[in-house]
């Protein structure tokens, strides 16, 4: 459903993107996989309307969303849970995941989805009046996918959900990934931490220095020599 | 009771003032709070709003010239964000910064030539002017309704931004551009918001300190701009209450200076205050504390 051809981006004088293709079938989980500044924070970023392209396109069921303003790429259905969490500091929980839902005017629907997401996140209810800059790290990764899932998204995209974080939180978020799938959200993932992103992932891509050097299921990548040299540390 | 007679004229003319003052430092604070710019054309948006209350009471009644002020102030508020500021948006700060001070001198320049440099005389609002009694103390009725009016402006400009969904895109903005646009939010129309509301107030703070002056100069807008970014500053730049505490605080202790005898040294005395603030607490009364977790 979503396709991406041929991107080309530049920062400046550097060459971030060199031609990206890629794909998010239906009813999966793919992961962008790869070192740091190999492009996929920009990969995501440039879906979402927040880097100018230089050429490519970008096609979502079919409509080109290419030159699309962040805000109506979010009406399409595209969201992204940035890097680092960027939770509002000084916005309770409960302002935090009302903002995530700016753009829907569905009230009862908007209370069904924070209800939603507090089923995902039980510490999220407990909290619920706190400013969300008092809320631990993890519990601020929790918040952010939260806040992404309150537009009700068709495609979520998430930027390092586990960077930073303690494992077993990281265990915890990726066990939510999942259920966050089942719930018939498809979900683009970038992850330094290559092994447990492949591990749920349908289908993971490799990004170096601004292009997709490999591509194949989850389970293939993981056993591949490549790979497990590169990125997996064995 | 001969000390409050001595002094009360003094105090309530100091609560007035501050509240003229409070209304434009709001602005400021606003603007800085959501671009982190000194919008250096306020004060003189200030004075510009006086200007059209002059031309416009010539020729139409007054509570229409009221109304046309609040509303043109706004367009023009509006349309300078439009021409001056957004195009530089994503330039460096100090670029916008510089688009700012050539907007001052911009509507200073067109009101001299408009006016060709005479002072022009205020119009007189009546019901402002009318003589009241508060306690044995003789003042006008601008005195008494200046700091009721600010109190319930910044009432409702509170609740707006604690309790509507635009007040709330306004926090989210003012702390983070990229993801609120991630959230949907359209950053230029929360912008707008703020600059409507600014210019708003400016025009509501214009009207009622020109009523106590009979004359406005195109530069009529400097002294009481730089005093209200004076407030800002002192409470702590970008706060809200921040910039109405100062402003009472600044225009109460300015008046009870002249009470003293010291009327040369009234306008000293705030920005010394500045130049102290600078030095002891540099982000002011309740300036933000920048917590950010990593």
């Amino acid at each position: 459903m979503l396709t991406i051809k041929e991107l080309h981006v530049h920062y400046g004088g550097i060459h971030a993107l060199r031609g990206i293709n890629l794909e998010v079938a239906d009813g999966q989980i793919i992961s962008l996989i790869g070192a740091n500044g190999a492009g996929k924070s920009t990969t995501l970023k440039s879906i979402m309307g927040l880097v100018n392209k230089t050429s490519g396109t970008i096609e979502w069921n079919g409509k080109d969303i290419t030159n699309l303003a962040t805000r109506h790429v979010v009406k399409e259905g595209i969201v992204l849970c940035p890097e680092g969490r960027r939770v509002f500091p000084d916005l309770t929980v409960e302002e935090n995941l009302r903002i995530g839902a700016y753009l829907r005017n569905d009230k009862e629907g908007i209370q069904k989805d924070k209800e939603w997401v507090y089923e995902l996140f039980p510490r999220m209810k407990e909290r619920e009046w706190q400013l969300a800059g008092t809320l631990s790290g993890g519990e601020q990764q929790m918040l952010a996918v939260g806040r992404a899932l309150m537009s009700k998204p068709k495609l979520l995209m998430l930027d390092e959900p586990s960077l930073g974080l303690a494992p077993l939180v990281i265990k915890d978020i990726f066990a939510i990934i999942k259920q966050i799938k089942e719930a018939g959200v498809n979900v683009l993932l970038i992850e330094q931490n290559a092994k447990a992103a492949l591990e749920i992932s349908d289908y993971a891509y490799v990004m170096e220095t601004g292009i997709i050097t490999m591509s194949g299921k989850g389970k293939d990548l993981m056993n591949d020599e490549r790979v497990k040299k590169a990125y997996l540390g064995e | 009771m001969e000390l409050v007679v001595k002094w009360l004229p003094y105090i309530l003319a100091g609560i007035s003032v501050g509240g003229q003052f409070a209304l434009i430092a709001i602005g400021y604070t606003m603007v800085y709070g959501i671009l982190r710019l000194i919008n250096f054309a306020h004060g003189d948006m200030f004075m510009i709003a006086g200007l059209i209350m002059v031309y416009m009471a010539t020729a139409l009644p007054l509570w229409m010239s009221v109304i046309l002020v609040l509303i043109i102030t706004v367009v023009l508020g509006c349309t300078i964000e439009r021409v001056a500021y957004r195009p530089l948006r994503q330039a460096p700060r100090m670029s916008i910064m510089i688009s700012a001070i050539g907007v001052s001198y911009f509507l200073q320049n067109m009101a001299l030539y408009v006016t060709g440099g005479l002072t022009r005389t205020y119009p007189t609002i009546e019901w402002l002017q009318k003589n009241i009694t508060i306690m044995g103390a003789s003042t006008k009725m601008v005195t008494l309704i200046t700091p009721v009016l600010t109190i319930v402006l910044v009432i409702a400009l509170v609740l707006l931004i604690k309790r509507t969904k635009i007040g709330m895109a306004m926090r989210a903005v003012s702390r983070d551009f990229e993801t609120s646009a991630l959230m949907g939010i359209d950053i230029n129309k929360v912008i707008t918001v703020t600059f409507i509301i600014g210019s708003f107030l400016a025009a509501v703070g214009s009207i009622l300190y020109f009523s106590n002056y009979t004359g406005i100069m195109p530069t009529s807008g400097s002294m009481p701009g730089l005093k209200a970014f004076v407030a800002a500053v002192f409470g702590g730049i970008g706060s809200i209450p921040g910039a109405v505490v100062g402003a009472f605080v600044i225009g109460i202790c300015e008046n009870i200076i002249k009470g003293l005898g010291l009327t040369t040294f009234s306008d000293a005395f705030t920005f010394v205050l500045l130049i102290v603030i600078l030095m002891v607490k540099p982000t002011g009364l309740f300036g933000e504390k920048n917590i950010d977790k990593v």
